[in-house]
C-alpha cells in the first residue's frame, strides 16, 4: 500500500522509542558503575561503540522530532500536514547537526 | 489489461481476467464488466456509481478507494490492476465485506444524536458561523463508507479500536450544541479502544474521499477529554 | 490518565533532552576522561536536581510508550503486561537514580 509521510514519521518515532527504551537501562548501568574507570572510556573509543553512540543520539533526535510532531497535531490548530514536514525537517536538522557536532 | 480480483472468503485467491481497456474507464466499470461478461459468480457492491453513496469501496492496488471514482488511468501501472475487498473487515464473498463491526463501533462510540426538544418545541437554531459548528464543517459530511477504517493501521493492530469514522462522528456530536449526551460520549471514546490510541498516521485523512480529516477530529476529542478531566468532570 | 501522563512527561522530556544533548556536546569537546567528567559533576546540586527530574520523567514516559507497542505489535493482553511495565518503570527509576547519584552526589 502506498504510504504517506505521516506513517513513516510515526514508524520512525515508534522504532526509535523502542531502541531508546532498550538502551536506557544499559546507559544508566554504565554511568553508575563505570565512570570510575578510564578503562571503560577507552572501550567507548572503539569504532563499533562510536557507531552505536551515534545511532542512539540519532534515535533520540528522531524520537524528539516525532514527539513534537504528535504534540503539534494534537494541540495546535493547524489543519494540514505542514506539521509533518516541519517536524521532519526539524528532526533531520537536529540529527545531522548532532552527528557532526559529536564528530564521531 | 490484466486484472486480478479476489475470489473467495477469508480463504481464497486472486483470479486473473483479461479486460479491454477504454478511455475514461473506472475501476467499477472494470468490475462490472468482469461480472457481466467473464465471471457471473463475482460478488460486489455498488449503488449510485457516481461518488455519493460509498458502497463501491474496495481495495485497489493495496489502497482503499471508491471504485466508481477511481479512473483506471490513474491506478493501472503497466496495464495491471489488483482488486480486493476492503481491509480490516471480514470478507463475506469476493469483494463484499461484512460491515457490521464498522457500524457496531459507530454505536459503541455513542455516534447517535441525543437531543432534548420534542416535535412540540421550536427548532433549535445553530448559527452556521458559530465556532463549534465550524469545527465540524468537514466531519459532518461522512457517509460511513468505511475507506478510512480500512486504511487505518491501528484498526489492523488493535481489534478493539473504534476507528476513525466512529470517532469522527463522536466528535461532530460533541461539538453539536443541541446534543445532551456529551459526557457519556466522551467516556465512550476515551481509552485504549478510543481516541487515545490514534497515533496520527493520518492514513484516514489521506484516503477519505470526502476530504475529511478524522485525525483532526480525534485530536479534538483528545483535547476535549483533557479539558473535561482537568475540570474534574470526567 | 495514561495519555495525559504521557503528553505531560513528553513536554518535560523535550526540554530535558535538549538541555542534555546540548551539555553533552559541549562536554565532549576536546576528549573525555573520567576525572574531567566527575570534576565537573560531583557535588553539583543544580544538575543533580535536573537529572532527578529527567529520570523521573523517563520512568513515566518509556513504559507508557512501550505499553502501546506491547498491545499493538505483541498483542499482549491482560494484567501481566502492565505488571511487567510497572517493573520496568521501577528498573528505570532505580538504575537511573543510582547513575545520577554516582555522577552528581
Amino acid at each position: 500500500m502506498k504510504r504517506e509521510s505521516s506513517y513513516w514519521a510515526a514508524i520512525v518515532h515508534r522504532v526509535s522509542g523502542i531502541a531508546l527504551a532498550l538502551f536506557l537501562p544499559l546507559h544508566f548501568w554504565a554511568l553508575s558503575t563505570a565512570l570510575e574507570m578510564d578503562a571503560f572510556l577507552e572501550w567507548t573509543r572503539q569504532p563499533l561503540v562510536k557507531l552505536g553512540e551515534w545511532a542512539i543520539v540519532v534515535a533520540l533526535a528522531a524520537h524528539l522530532a516525532g514527539g513534537l510532531r504528535v504534540l503539534a497535531l494534537e494541540f495546535l490548530p493547524w489543519h494540514d500536514r505542514q506539521r509533518t514536514l516541519a517536524a521532519t525537517a526539524a528532526g533531520l536538522a537536529v540529527a545531522v547537526g548532532l552527528a557532526f557536532a559529536l564528530a564521531l | 489489461m490484466k486484472v486480478s480480483v479476489w475470489k473467495g472468503g477469508a480463504e481464497g485467491g486472486f483470479h486473473e481476467f483479461d479486460v479491454p481497456r477504454h478511455p475514461s474507464q473506472t475501476v467499477l466499470d472494470v468490475v462490472t464488466y468482469i461480472q457481466r461478461s467473464l465471471d457471473p459468480t463475482l460478488a460486489y457492491r455498488f449503488a449510485c456509481r457516481v461518488g455519493m453513496c460509498g458502497s463501491c469501496a474496495m481495495t485497489v492496488n493495496g489502497v482503499p478507494r471508491w471504485t466508481c471514482r477511481t479512473h483506471v488511468d490513474r491506478v493501472a501501472r503497466d496495464d495491471r490492476l489488483r482488486i480486493g475487498p476492503l481491509k480490516n473487515l471480514p470478507v463475506i464473498r469476493d469483494l463484499v465485506t461484512d460491515m457490521r463491526e464498522f457500524f457496531d463501533k459507530w454505536a459503541r462510540a455513542k455516534g447517535q444524536f441525543k437531543g432534548e426538544r420534542t416535535r412540540n418545541d421550536d427548532f433549535h437554531q445553530v448559527k452556521p458561523s458559530s465556532l463549534e459548528r465550524l469545527k465540524v464543517e468537514a466531519g459532518i459530511e461522512c457517509i460511513g463508507c468505511g475507506v478510512c477504517y480500512s486504511a487505518c493501521d491501528v484498526v489492523a493492530w488493535n481489534p478493539d479500536y473504534l476507528g476513525p469514522a466512529a470517532l469522527n462522528r463522536a466528535w461532530t456530536l460533541v461539538k453539536d450544541e443541541r446534543d445532551r449526551a456529551r459526557l457519556e460520549r466522551l467516556r465512550a471514546v476515551a481509552g485504549d479502544a478510543g481516541c487515545h490510541s490514534c497515533h496520527t498516521h493520518m492514513s484516514c485523512t489521506e484516503r477519505c474521499p470526502k476530504h475529511i480529516s478524522p485525525t483532526v477530529s480525534i485530536a479534538g476529542l483528545k483535547r476535549e477529554i483533557l479539558k473535561t478531566t482537568i475540570q474534574g468532570k470526567f | 490518565m495514561l495519555w495525559i501522563l504521557q503528553r505531560a512527561s513528553a513536554v518535560v522530556l523535550a526540554f530535558c533532552v535538549m538541555v542534555h544533548l546540548g551539555s553533552i556536546i559541549y562536554a565532549v569537546q576536546g576528549g573525555l576522561t573520567a576525572a574531567e567528567i566527575l570534576g565537573r559533576t560531583r557535588g553539583n546540586a543544580g544538575w543533580l536536581a535536573f537529572y532527578c527530574v529527567f529520570v523521573l520523567a523517563v520512568s513515566v514516559h518509556a513504559p507508557i510508550g512501550l505499553r502501546t507497542v506491547f498491545i499493538e505489535w505483541l498483542r499482549w493482553r491482560g494484567r501481566s503486561r502492565d505488571v511487567v511495565l510497572l517493573l520496568f518503570s521501577g528498573v528505570l527509576a532505580w538504575t537511573g537514580m543510582r547513575a545520577v547519584l554516582a555522577v552528581f552526589a
